[in-house]
């Protein structure tokens, strides 16, 4: 029971916390309608891109969805290492709940403000001539939890491993900008380059947005099951390792 | 109230809240607490004073449970701090030296949010906040960011926050480090008021000497990981065995003459005008010298009794002033 109420409170925080940043919301809206407006628009006249209704710019909706809720993601889980510098993670740390407990309240609520940013765009689906069904947003909404959680787990692995937001540059370029670049969330990630081929395949953000992309477009590179499956494993996977890691080092995180 | 009396008055031989057994921590080849034993009477204040980088917030640090003691081993409240740390988290408050809130959230939510991380049942958590808040005097800013707090008044709030669980016993790391001396005497007034009205046992570590001297039953002196000493901060000051008694009197030459045959007088020089005596004990003697004075016809202009304060201790115990200590 306590551990309940210990997981809530730090989802809580976390979702205040959330709400407050009101300029981050603002620019997390702004930052996706930008690629889609003037990215999707602008390369979408240049090249000819297959029969899709809607043109390049629908084809990268579900990428850029996925960038958005991969971006806030990383960033609220890298927010723990600002709790660190502040010393605010101390609180948490003393208080009388589980370490598994405050990783699973963090990743809760780090993927309840990427779904808040993913539900903005679904609303906003109109803007690049996407039609919205009922169904359709249903089922993205479900899709986003475990794309949220799981990406939140990286942003948690992140700060586990990172004592300073001095490695944040690194971060970015390292991390986050490769698994945007490769997720096929800007162009089709059939018949490319097998050393291409490989490297996409192995970013889980593939599978987030090609099952996105099955849900909301009606077709994508793999079936429907599969990405599903894989993406609801990997976000099992990097909560329980962050879960066990947070355990382990909770020593280093002081 | 000092510790023995309040024992006194409940009847029982002495009872230690926090014990530990050559509790160590060491980092590669240094040794930040190094083989430490504490006796921490129920219901004291207790203090662990000691230079910068002497060891205090390390061993804190191991008590509350948030480091792992490289070897030895301590019980808070009955509970050993590795086998039942979340007991041990369950009957402590902790305010930790660096500041430890969030500055968009509002101090009632910092202890809504306390009081929920530790488990206070839901319909006592509105008294209970009311009661901290009544004490910590926040005011209208209990509903404002704590971004918006002055330095004394975030650390009301952290002091309060420790106490919303009721917990058995405060850790407080250098509660009053940075802090104004105006706002340093009221939060001292808080902790001896808080240490009075509440069955609760205070362990803070501080490098102020006056601090030390002025809230703790007892002191426990620490440099470079180890004890030096600990008593109370009387007791250790008398151990010095060095009062100063300064006169002035109408015949100096006379008077020193004389007072040399006294064999309470450890030491006697003159400074200026002035003549003063190293003794032990110089409450019970001023008086006599008064006497002693009159006895020889010699007449007093004044006299004035000086203690040594814990600054000498340690200065007696490591041969440098507390500031420099650390290195």
């Amino acid at each position: 029971m306590a551990e309940w109420e210990g997981i809530y409170t730090i989802w809580f925080r976390e979702a205040k916390r959330y709400v407050r940043y009101r300029s981050r919301i603002l620019s997390s809206v702004v930052t996706p309608l930008l690629w889609l407006l003037i990215f999707g628009t602008g390369l979408g006249s240049a090249i000819r891109f297959g029969n899709v209704a809607g043109g390049y710019k629908a084809f990268i909706f579900p990428g850029i969805i996925g960038q958005t809720i991969l971006f806030t993601a990383i960033f609220s889980g890298v927010s723990v290492i600002m709790d660190r510098q502040y010393g605010f993670l101390k609180e948490i740390m003393v208080a009388p709940v589980s370490r598994p407990s405050i990783v699973f309240g963090k990743a809760l609520g780090i993927g309840t403000a990427a779904i808040i940013q993913g539900v903005i765009l679904l609303l906003l689906s109109f803007v690049v001539g996407v039609h919205m069904t009922p169904v359709i947003f249903i089922a993205s909404f479900l899709l986003m939890i475990p794309i949220s959680v799981g990406l939140g787990g990286v942003g948690l692995l992140i700060a586990i491993f990172t004592d300073s937001m001095e490695g944040f540059n690194l971060i970015m370029s390292f991390i986050v900008l490769p698994m945007f670049l490769l997720s096929g969330a800007l162009f089709p990630v059939t018949g490319l380059p097998s050393f291409l081929q490989v490297a996409v395949y192995l970013d889980p953000l593939t599978y987030g947005v090609d099952a996105l992309r099955q849900v909301i477009l009606g077709y994508g590179a793999l079936p429907l099951y599969v990405s599903t499956i894989v993406v609801v494993g990997f976000a099992l996977l990097t909560i329980t390792l962050s879960a066990t890691l947070f355990s382990k080092k909770e020593q280093n995180l002081m | 109230m000092n510790v023995n009396e309040k024992n006194l008055f409940e009847g029982a031989i002495m009872d230690y809240i926090i014990e530990t057994h050559d509790i160590s921590k060491t980092y590669g080849d240094f040794t930040a607490v190094d083989k430490i034993n504490l006796k921490i009477p129920r219901n004291s204040v207790y203090g662990v004073l000691g230079p910068n980088g002497a060891g205090k917030t390390t061993l804190i640090s191991m008590l509350c449970t948030i480091l792992h003691p490289s070897s030895g081993s301590a019980t808070v409240n009955g509970y050993d701090v590795m086998k039942n740390s979340k007991e041990v988290r369950k009957s402590i408050g902790v305010v930790f030296q660096s500041r430890a809130l969030d500055d968009i959230l509002t101090g009632r939510e910092h202890l809504e949010m306390h009081a929920a991380l530790y488990g206070v049942p839901n319909e006592l958590r509105k008294e209970r906040i009311e009661e901290v808040l009544n004490l910590i005097a926040l005011g209208d800013k209990a509903d404002e960011f704590t971004k918006t707090y002055s330095g004394g008044m975030k650390r009301r709030l952290e002091i309060g926050r420790g106490l919303i669980h009721h917990p058995k016993i405060l850790f407080l790391d250098e509660p009053t480090l940075g802090l104004d001396p105006q706002t340093r005497e009221n939060i001292w007034e808080y902790i001896q008021e808080l240490n009075q009205k509440e069955d609760i046992t205070v362990l803070m570590s501080t490098h102020y000497m006056e601090e030390a001297d002025k809230l703790c039953d007892e002191v426990a002196i620490i440099n470079r990981g180890h004890i030096i000493t600990s008593d109370s901060p009387k007791n250790l000051k008398r151990e010095l065995k060095a009062d100063i008694i300064t006169m002035k009197v109408d015949d100096q030459e006379k008077f020193i003459k004389e007072a040399e045959k006294l064999d309470f007088i450890k030491n006697i020089m003159t400074v200026d005008s002035e003549i003063k005596m190293m003794v032990e004990s110089g409450e019970n003697l001023v008086a006599t010298l008064v006497n002693f004075a009159n006895k020889n016809n010699i007449i007093v202009n004044s006299i004035e009794l000086e203690h040594p304060n814990l600054e000498d201790v340690f200065i007696n115990y490591t041969g440098t002033r507390i500031i420099e200590g650390a290195k």
